[in-house]
């Protein structure tokens, strides 16, 4: 039996960041992955690290994560690739544009310095981009990061501020006794602590419904794939106002492009799926024609929690006290993931974050029925 | 309508195309190369006029007859060359042919995609001038190219003998075989490989050829690296008389077969760890039903046979498709075919003896050396990762790129998982399976769509 501070349930970037800067502040914590840290949803996703486009609700918290990234080799080690680009949001037509400009308008004040590009100005400054877009909204200082390195190298570096990491362990059951919870799992493992972090991303939902606040969530698989290394063309990241693909070339030259929905091949593993493919192949050569004739390699999905309000849900829970929620991150929980396991800390640590949670409360959910 | 699909044309696909014919059925028979043979019975360009005996040798009667029955069935058949198969799902093939891409429903496949070359990796391998031994072999059957003038070749298994000897044949100067297998492990399998007497004796037969005309033919020898500045110059070996060097311009090497598994994986199957073929395979009946019940499996492409089980599974494979399709089979031929396949079965225990695998190379590889060429990754890269903790394939792969690339592992995930095995101290089967992804080969941007 293991006697902590804090057991958190979940090893992407959040529980991960969690257990990291719990570790650094001298709490004892239990961090139980049921694979590997870092390899569902934390690890596979684009690697976008942008502020631009989000909720003005998220961004408080968002500025928090842009902090954090500034520091990331001091705080996990490793640079993770991470490079502020700068995030392209492209338009096609001219609404998109007014959104883009609304957009602007609405978030100035959060620091995000964002830039209304017209076509002009656009094929000026990016004359890689195709001839559909009419238009972009450009944050110089977003960016992007190999999540495959950064989301494991958080639990890495949890693991050397004290924290017990332990992968392959399933939890078998949570109970809270009045005053404690306690954790068992299928590698035999128990676990007391006064506080349960439930950052268990798409799986998140049981442990919240065991407690009495079920969450109307699902699972999405958004499609991901990868061009063989490329002349270096793509200065930015991007991505396309509306939805549809988006796109960043990494160092060594090969492009990540995303979009579209996969599909579940069980519980845990998903595949992008021909049609999503096919589509990000054909969106691709229309907004980046230097990509024609292009290869891609490889392909990849995984499984991502989805609110309806594709909101998180962070903080306390309403039923059980000493049970702080985080996940629903609606494929956006990357860049943000680390301020959330900051925000966690200071629940713990000093009573109250310091940025407000209240848009991400639970509660939002109580009135709903789920199925 | 949803069709009876075959993946590949080789001995297998063939094979099962002509069974499924001659019982009414008209399958689809999808293949990448431009003419039906596969890799073994690799056929030259039309306009190329050398004799079956001179491209086949010993097997030009067995190359000759499943040319022609591919040639005479064509009409019978939807034979579809030149298409590749990038992705499965969900009763569906996706396709890519001449930069179209489409889809193939299909309520019954047949897979039977082969082999590769099993590669170990040494200093030097990635120099022109180097090739697998099967790719050596297509460059002599398909163009009727030597890779070199001076050709040295290594490593182990049946390919060794037979190219090295096709290659003095057609002209070329060997300059020495180096066999890895010891001679005493070719000694102790003896009583496994009387069981194919006729193989057996083929191999003798290439083995006494090629020292009767005076190449050198070395056993218990490791290939240590290979030298040169633009292209292979020269390579070092050695063996328990100490290190050895020979001057050559070409070098083809390899460590036996591996099965082209992706299809399988992609379409659901089951998978177990084979310590025979030392890989994952995916599982199939005797007579060739995979756990997934409209997939069936054929050929070297669900573990190394050769080519002669290759036919007959194939052939197998089909009566069972077609027997679970309604089909009345008598019973006598399908357990003529299982007991075939076993006596060969048999034989490949005895091979595995003679050819050993080199357990001591995943030790012994300098850290320097690229193991994934598409990425650039060396040894000591992934067993850097290792020491970090990890020790599953698929996250060694997230963290150091190995397999990620343009080969998706089909070159380097047997000599990763080897280096991954030795470093973690686990056994090679106890570190996960290199998990396949669409695409199963590069897919361009770019491609035309059908609805």
């Amino acid at each position: 039996m293991i006697e902590v501070d804090a057991v958190i349930i979940g090893g992407g970037i959040v529980g991960a960041s969690a257990a990291l800067f719990l570790g650094k502040t001298g709490r004892r914590v239990a961090l139980l992955e049921r694979d590997f840290c870092g390899s569902h949803s934390s690890g596979v996703n684009y690697g976008g690290v942008r502020r631009q486009g989000r909720p003005l609700s998220q961004l408080p918290l968002s500025q928090k994560a842009h902090a954090i990234w500034a520091q990331l080799p001091q705080l996990i080690g490793i640079n993770g690739e991470y490079q502020r680009s700068g995030h392209l949001k492209l338009a096609r037509s001219l609404n998109d544009l007014h959104a883009l400009q609304d957009y602007a308008d609405s978030s100035q004040g959060f620091g995000l310095d964002l830039q209304v590009l017209d076509r002009a100005q656009l094929r000026a400054r990016f004359p890689w981009v195709g001839d559909v877009a009419v238009g972009a909204s450009y944050c110089p200082d977003d960016g992007h990061a190999n999540p495959r390195l950064v989301s494991p190298a958080f639990a890495q570096a949890a693991r050397r501020h004290g924290a017990q990491v332990h992968e392959q362990c399933v939890v078998t059951s949570v109970e809270h006794d009045g005053q404690r919870f306690r954790v068992r799992t299928q590698t035999g493992l128990e676990v007391h602590a006064p506080w349960l972090l439930n950052c268990a991303g798409a799986w998140a939902g049981n442990l919240a419904a065991q407690f009495g606040e079920p969450v109307p969530m699902h699972s999405g698989h958004p499609a991901m794939l990868v061009t063989e290394p490329l002349p270096l063309v793509m200065n930015a990241s991007t991505g396309v106002e509306g939805g549809g693909i988006y796109a960043r070339q990494v160092a060594r030259g090969n492009c990540v492009l995303g979009g579209g929905q996969g599909f579940a091949l069980d519980n845990a593993r998903a595949r992008p799926g021909q049609s999503a493919v096919l589509e990000i192949l054909r969106q691709a050569v229309e907004l980046y024609p230097f990509l024609e004739g292009a290869q891609a390699i490889r392909t990849w999905s995984g499984t991502e929690g989805y609110l309806p309000d594709r909101q998180p849900v962070i903080g306390h829970s309403r039923t059980q006290p000493g049970l702080l929620h985080a996940f629903g991150f609606a494929g956006a929980g990357f860049q943000i993931g680390p301020a959330v396991g900051q925000a966690l800390t200071e629940i713990i640590c000093s009573g109250a974050s310091k940025t407000s949670l209240d848009a991400f409360s639970i509660t939002r959910f109580h009135s709903i029925s789920v199925a | 309508m949803k069709s009876v699909v075959i993946i590949g044309a080789g001995p297998a696909g063939i094979r099962a195309a002509q069974t499924l014919v001659e019982h009414g059925v008209r399958p689809v028979l999808l293949d990448e190369a431009a003419r039906g043979g596969g890799q073994i019975y690799r056929r030259q360009p039309a306009n190329f006029k050398r004799s079956a005996v001179k491209l086949y040798g010993f097997e030009a009667r067995k190359a000759n007859a499943l040319h022609q029955t591919i040639d005479t069935l064509r009409e019978q058949l939807d034979y579809r060359p030149e298409t590749l198969v990038w992705n499965a799902e969900d009763g569906t093939l996706d396709t890519l042919h001449d930069g179209h891409a489409a889809r193939l429903e299909f309520s019954k496949v047949i897979v039977a995609t082969g082999a590769t070359d099993r590669i170990l990796p040494v200093p030097g391998w990635t120099l022109p001038g180097v090739y697998s031994l099967g790719a050596a072999q297509i460059a002599l059957k398909f163009q009727g190219c030597a890779i070199g003038e001076r050709v040295v070749f290594a490593g182990s298994g049946p390919l060794l003998y037979l190219v090295a000897y096709q290659y003095a044949k057609a002209g070329a100067k060997v300059v020495a075989v180096l066999d890895s297998s010891p001679f005493s492990a070719q000694a102790r399998a003896l009583p496994g490989l009387l069981s194919q007497p006729a193989t057996l004796a083929k191999g003798i037969y290439y083995r006494g050829w090629l020292t009767a005309h005076g190449i050198a033919v070395h056993q218990g020898a490791t290939l240590n690296r290979i030298d040169g500045e633009q292209r292979v110059q020269s390579l070092k070996w050695s063996d328990s008389n100490g290190q050895h060097q020979l001057d050559c311009d070409a070098v083809a090497f390899a460590h036996g077969l591996r099965s082209e598994t992706q299809l399988a994986d992609l379409l659901g199957c089951e998978f177990a760890w084979n310590p025979l073929n030392r890989a994952w395979l995916p599982t199939r009946d005797n007579a060739g039903r995979s756990s997934i019940a409209q997939v069936y499996l054929a050929g070297d492409g669900a573990g190394i046979m050769g080519a002669d089980a290759a036919e007959m599974a194939g052939e197998r494979a089909a009566l069972a498709l077609l027997e679970d399709i309604g089909y009345l089979i008598p019973p006598q031929r399908p357990a003529q075919l299982e007991q075939s396949l076993k006596r060969i079965g048999d034989f490949r225990q005895g091979l595995e003896r003679a050819f050993a695998f080199p357990e001591h190379w995943a030790a012994e590889v300098a850290d320097d050396v690229m193991v994934c060429r598409c990425e650039e990754v060396r040894a000591g890269d992934i067993r850097e990762v290792v020491r970090e903790g990890h020790w599953e394939i698929n996250r060694v792969k997230a963290h150091c790129r190995v397999g990620m690339g343009r080969c998706q592992g089909r070159m380097c995930g047997a000599a990763a998982a080897e280096i991954i095995a030795r470093e973690s101290q686990r056994p090679v089967s106890e570190i996960g399976r290199l998990r396949a992804q669409a695409p199963i080969k590069p897919l361009p941007f770019g491609l035309e769509i059908e609805a």
